[in-house]
């Protein structure tokens, strides 16, 4: 870990710390609510659908309840991470969402070319000739590994069926 | 004897030209899953647990295994020569690998780090083939009950050994045991928690939030640190491999205590990485130079090395004769049973002989066919790491979307990964155990069916988990793991009060 210099600033990480706490704890009465519709009582074949995941339900609210509480009680004022660290952070998230909500339409071979160019690119600050034969490189290995060696089918889309694969 | 004529007739099988090819390609994968971030061995088995749907099981688990082996021998090339821990349980081995490597001696640091490795995996490998026969045996007799408790061990031993706050471990762990029930009940074959979404019909894929957790939750956290990698080299020849051997012997006691500390810890699953921190803990503490520890001592080395794999080999073993992995990777080994057709537990060694005995026998020379690796290609492994991470940490996160996409041939399914890998991320930041989250997933429908069925012989009556000697005991010992943190507490209190 670097040292955190004065300057810079970002999110503290008690308040990370009480929203985690706090998601769980929705999860869990999310669990206990869909359990309760299928039923936690005993039924002719024993306990019903709903009987265990309510106490585990039940178990995730109270667990979340005490770690909201140490949550609440630290407060030694260290940041969660820096705002550069969390922009970082994004700069992977948001291009990867857009990668995986594009591949049921364009398939994976395509996607995964335009994802890794984008990311040598503009994040890795590489050549073009660099990033185009990764970018094309890997993508036609993954095919020739996967769909002809070990014959594993991978999504394709419009671009592939054009090539006739 | 008859063990002894199954481990051979193990041997006939894994020293097939074809599995000892897959050995090696095991082998070399493994070490650069091991060497790469975001790559670990519960997540690049996940990934390529795919490729394996159409092999003979048996092949199939050698090559998964020797990955796992692989990546346990990687982690410590990137420990020593960049103090970069490329897995968690090789965070131990940077304390006194890296200063060995930074004073000129990275050979000596690489040989001792690989061999006692070796040493602790064989140690681990000698046990399962002794005791896992006999655990099986014993465990054939066990009804839901005994089942269940001996999963409720599992779950508390989490609890009460890692070193996270008992609450979020629970926390973490109920949350595995949530997305478990999500779908269909298999009891009764009624839905539950689905909400009407379709795509949640058959439930959380545990393979799916392993690569999610760890792969792309791993290359979030390098993320956060930027793009820069510094690189280094590294050679090993002959002559510093033979001096060092020459050396390792002087401390077989540490070794020995080890191996002892890595195989209990590997059982118990707490795992390898505890299981490496608690042996460095302990040879400092009883080591003749234990002040230099820090400073590029030898010993400081093989210590966690030695524990970790033991560790990590012997988290096999309640996978195989119990159903219960000791660790996460164990755990997509386990997962990898259920999709090959295999039934995991006890029966496993009655009916499945080949493949049981094949995969020990496999553990043997895969662990060998490592050394040798590592020993020999070390500087290849090596420039693996001088490439940048500009380029690898995308190639990571296609390759995870190939994984998370041929498990179920789903594109939601590789949604899903990504939602998992910020929360893995988020959870890891927070300081939540993953590795009971992923337990969880795997055994949740296993631990409720046994709870559920226990209950429906009882008429509904808890104390069917008090009823006799053996189901008692083991759920006692559940509750001393559940509450060891502050058993060992109320003791340090007694203790300074009495004194």
């Amino acid at each position: 870990m670097t040292e955190r210099s004065g300057s810079e600033s970002g999110p503290a990480h008690k308040t990370l710390e009480i929203g985690i706490a706090l998601l769980i704890g929705v999860f869990g009465l999310v669990v206990i609510f869909g359990s309760l519709k299928a039923g936690i009582n005993w039924g002719a074949e024993g306990p019903r659908a709903g009987f265990f995941p309510f106490y585990i339900g039940v178990a995730i609210v109270g667990a979340s309840a005490i770690n909201l509480w140490s949550a609440r009680r630290d407060g030694d004022g260290r940041l969660f991470a820096e705002w550069g660290q969390l922009r970082q952070v994004m700069s992977v998230v948001v291009p990867t969402a857009i990668y995986v909500g594009a591949m049921p339409f364009i398939g994976l071979y395509v996607a995964s070319m335009v994802f890794i160019a984008w990311f040598m690119r503009w994040l890795g600050g590489y050549r073009w000739l660099t990033t185009i034969a990764v970018a094309v490189g890997m993508p036609v290995l993954t095919y020739l590994v996967f769909e002809r060696w070990f014959l594993v089918p991978l999504p394709k889309g419009p671009f592939e069926e054009w090539l006739g694969l | 004897m008859e063990e002894l004529a199954n481990l051979f007739h193990g041997f006939a099988v894994a020293l097939q030209p074809y599995n000892i090819m897959l050995m090696i390609i095991g082998i070399t994968l493994g070490v650069i899953i091991g060497v790469l971030p975001g790559l670990g061995g519960a997540n690049g088995v996940a990934i390529l647990l795919p490729l394996t749907f159409s092999m003979p099981p048996t092949s199939a688990i050698i090559m998964l295994s020797c990955i796992y082996w692989g990546a346990l021998f990687g982690g410590a090339i990137t420990s020593i020569l960049f103090n970069i821990p490329g897995e968690p349980w090789s965070v131990a081995t940077t304390f006194d690998g890296y200063p060995m490597a930074q004073q000129g001696r990275p050979g000596e640091a690489l040989t001792a780090a690989f061999t006692s490795s070796f040493v602790g995996a064989l140690f681990a490998v000698i046990m399962i083939t002794l005791v896992a026969p006999l655990v099986a045996g014993f465990a054939l007799r066990f009804g839901p009950a005994e089942k269940f408790a001996v999963y409720f061990l599992a779950f508390c031993s989490f609890v009460g050994l890692s070193k996270e706050p008992p609450f979020k471990t629970i926390a973490a762990m109920m949350m595995g045991f949530a997305l478990a029930a999500v779908g269909l009940d298999s009891i009764t074959g009624q839905l539950r928690l689905t909400f009407g979404v379709t795509e949640l019909l058959n439930g959380f894929d545990f393979l799916i939030a392993v690569i999610g957790l760890f792969g792309i939750g791993e290359i979030l956290l390098t993320m956060e640190e930027g793009l820069a990698f510094r690189g280094g080299t590294a050679t090993i020849n002959l002559r510093v491999v033979l001096q060092t051997w020459r050396e390792l012997p002087a401390y077989w006691m540490t070794s020995l205590r080890s191996c002892l500390i890595g195989c209990w810890m590997g059982v118990t699953p707490a795992g390898a990485t505890p299981a490496s921190f608690m042996s460095y803990g302990i040879a400092k503490r009883l080591a003749r130079r234990g002040n230099n520890f820090g400073k590029g001592e030898i010993e400081g080395v093989i210590a966690p090395e030695t524990a970790a794999h033991a560790a990590g080999t012997s988290a096999l073993l309640p996978m195989l004769s119990l159903g219960v992995p000791g660790s996460p990777t164990a755990a997509v080994l386990l997962g990898g049973l259920l999709i090959w057709g295999l039934q995991p537990g006890p029966m496993l060694f009655v009916e499945q002989k080949e493949f049981v005995w094949g995969l020990i026998a496999s553990m043997y020379l895969g662990n060998l066919a490592g050394l040798l690796v590592v020993l020999t290609c070390v500087p290849i492994f090596a420039a693996i790491l001088r490439v940048p991470f500009g380029i690898i940490a995308p190639l990571i996160l296609v390759l995870c979307a190939i994984g998370a996409y041929s498990v179920h041939n789903s594109t939601f399914d590789v949604m899903l990964m990504l939602v998992f890998g910020v929360l893995g991320y988020l959870l890891k930041k927070c300081n939540y155990p993953l590795a009971p989250l992923v337990l969880a997933i795997v055994l949740g429908d296993k631990a409720e069916e046994a709870f559920r069925q226990s209950l429906l012989g009882s008429q509904g009556s808890l104390g069917v988990f008090f009823s006799n000697g053996l189901v008692s005991t083991i759920m006692a010992l559940g509750l001393v793991a559940l509450f060891w943190s502050a058993i060992q507490e109320g003791y340090s209190r007694l203790r300074t009060a009495m004194a």
